[in-house]
């Protein structure tokens, strides 16, 4: 990187101009990516950090496994305890709905399980209920929850922050969900049956999914999450392209000095490498920097906008921007050194 | 070792036609000797230096280099690159000197394209620079020197690694009379003290008394009455 490293130190202010813009265009795919992240999550978050393996929805007449219209009974959630595979097996009532405390009111989803489930990380019982922390905040931290008909003491805020359809989760015994979620039934109704294991076989009018999948069962997560994987993946597409052309026009501009290299008797393996570790010095530093700062602001912006921060919204678009940047770089030095240097210095 | 040309013909499409750039030229050049190529513009002198120097390949002919052929017809891209590295410096009609490097740099990168360490060549670099005149310009990058400079700069560059042979296509073509002839007249002494056969391509024949021999291009083809001879011998003749 002889020339390479001399030519960022003689124009400097031009290469702080194009790392410039690989810092913006990094924070752009950066952030996206975490707000997409965070979206996804602040949809599934309840589902997906489930202490089980899979789910059981009842799916008869053929139907796609769907939250909002799978019912289990005790007799559902016995055939999978006995099923070979399955280590545990235990039913689980998930209902969304509006709670009320005082005169605040909020939409909550409710999650209800057997009092010392293992689902939830505290005790659940009767006549109480387990908010998240989102839920405190959004009814005012009460002592006491109105859901229904039912009023409940609240018995913890502090359990770790999920939600469900973009809202917070509250948990409660089963029994206590019954006219909740399943009014009118029988009184040993849930929407699921969370297992632990993997099952030999299946069971009639039911289909198992693990909690990835499950997520599409949520019935906003699946367009929602198509419009904003699109949109990302647009986003990503076309900054990938900018990026590589940007870098495919920028190593042309250097077409002269790699003509003179060439003719003094650059091997194209010099020219090659000498163009390329200079846009990896570019890149690197342009896309770390973007990245670092889409992380910075994603982290001063939780809680205040659904953003995750994870390796695939940070490292996965840094690595696929430097590689396609390093893509044009170097198909426009290879193109440049197949010209004859004798016409390309006559031209220069 | 000597520059050997020979039977040379180099051509070009033209349309539905052929251009002949070069036409069956052969032509010696002993080591440590200077022959000057002089022609009207567009006789083929840049075209024969470009085969010399395998900056392009002829269409028939080869180029030889004391016993060993450097370029012939089927000469790859590579092998041509690989040969000039190692055997031939060149002077380029403009100095083509990278903006981005001090005039210690310009010949330092010889060595990094050799696969040394760039400081390697420190010592020889300061040596040409000093020789050429600009021992306390090392430091300066090409916008700061003049046209003067920077063409000794080129000279100086086309000397590291000492190359069996020297190629410097009109290298007084912007500049002055006086400055002109102070230019061959270091060329053709630096020549001289590295033991390269040296070719110049020239114009301007007023500015060659310093060379060894002069011929004349003209159409692409040697004038037959015009084999090398001495400056003096071709300026009595006429």
């Amino acid at each position: 990187m002889f020339v390479a490293l001399r030519d960022l130190r003689f124009a400097t202010g031009r290469f702080a101009l194009m790392t410039t813009v690989i810092v913006l265009v990094s924070f752009l795919v950066g952030f996206l990516a975490s707000l997409t992240s965070g979206l996804a999550r602040e949809s599934t978050s309840a589902i997906t950090d489930l202490p089980t393996d899979r789910l059981a929805f009842a799916t008869r007449d053929g139907q796609s496994p769907d939250f909002t219209s799978s019912s289990v009974t005790a007799e559902d959630v016995d055939a999978w305890a006995s099923t070979p595979g399955v280590d545990s097996a235990e039913a689980l009532g998930i209902a969304t709905t509006r709670a009320s405390a005082g005169d605040t009111t909020a939409s909550v989803t409710t999650f209800a399980a057997e009092p010392g489930s293992t689902l939830v990380d505290t005790e659940i019982h009767d006549g109480s209920v387990v908010l998240t922390p989102a839920a405190a905040e959004d009814l005012g931290h009460p002592d006491t929850v109105t859901i229904g008909e039912q009023t409940f003491e609240v018995a913890d805020a502090s359990i770790a922050d999920t939600s469900y359809a973009h809202t917070p989760v509250v948990w409660m015994t089963l029994d206590d969900w019954q006219p909740i979620g399943a009014p009118g039934g029988s009184g040993d109704t849930a929407t699921v049956v969370a297992i632990d294991g993997t099952p030999e076989h299946t069971i009639d009018d039911m289909t198992t999914l693990d909690l990835r999948d499950a997520r599409s069962a949520i019935s906003s997560f699946s367009s929602e999450n198509g419009s904003l994987m699109t949109m990302q993946a647009f986003l990503v597409a076309i900054s990938a392209l900018v990026v590589g052309a940007f870098f495919s026009v920028w190593t042309m501009s250097r077409g002269d000095d790699i003509a003179v290299l060439k003719a003094l008797g650059g091997s194209t393996r010099y020219l090659l490498r000498d163009a390329i570790g200079q846009a990896v010095l570019v890149l690197v530093i342009g896309v770390g920097a973007g990245m670092g700062l889409s992380a910075l602001t994603s982290a001063l912006l939780d809680g205040v906008l659904p953003v995750s921060i994870s390796l695939s919204t940070t490292l996965a678009p840094a690595a696929l921007l430097v590689g396609v940047g390093l893509i044009g770089a170097g198909l426009a030095v290879w193109r440049i050194t197949r010209i004859d240097p004798h016409a390309a210095l006559a031209a220069r | 070792m000597d520059l050997h040309l020979d039977d040379i013909v180099l051509t070009y499409p033209d349309g539905d036609s052929t251009l002949t750039a070069v036409d069956h030229v052969t032509l010696t050049v002993p080591s440590g000797t200077t022959t000057a190529l002089l022609g009207p513009s567009g006789s083929g002198k840049s075209s024969l230096l470009a085969v010399a120097g395998g900056l392009t390949r002829p269409t028939a002919g080869e180029v030889r280099i004391g016993d060993t052929t450097v370029v012939t017809p089927t000469t790859t891209l590579a092998e041509a690159t690989a040969m000039r590295l190692d055997r031939i410096g060149i002077v380029f009609q403009q100095p083509q000197l990278l903006a981005s490097l001090t005039a210690l740099e310009q010949l330092e990168l010889h060595e990094h394209l050799r696969g040394r360490r760039a400081h390697e060549g420190r010592e020889e670099a300061e040596s040409l620079l000093a020789a050429v005149g600009l021992g306390d310009q090392l430091h300066r990058r090409p916008g700061d020197l003049s046209g003067g400079q920077r063409q000794r700069v080129a000279i100086a560059r086309a000397l590291m690694g000492s190359p069996q042979v020297l190629l410097v296509d009109e290298p007084t073509s912007a500049l002055d009379h006086e400055r002109g002839t102070q230019i061959i007249e270091l060329i053709t002494g630096l020549a001289r003290e590295n033991d390269a056969a040296t070719l110049i391509v020239s114009h301007d024949e007023s500015t060659l008394g310093s060379v060894d021999a002069m011929c004349l291009l003209v159409d692409g083809s040697l004038v037959p009455s015009s084999e090398p001879v001495a400056p003096a011998t071709r300026q009595g003749g006429e």
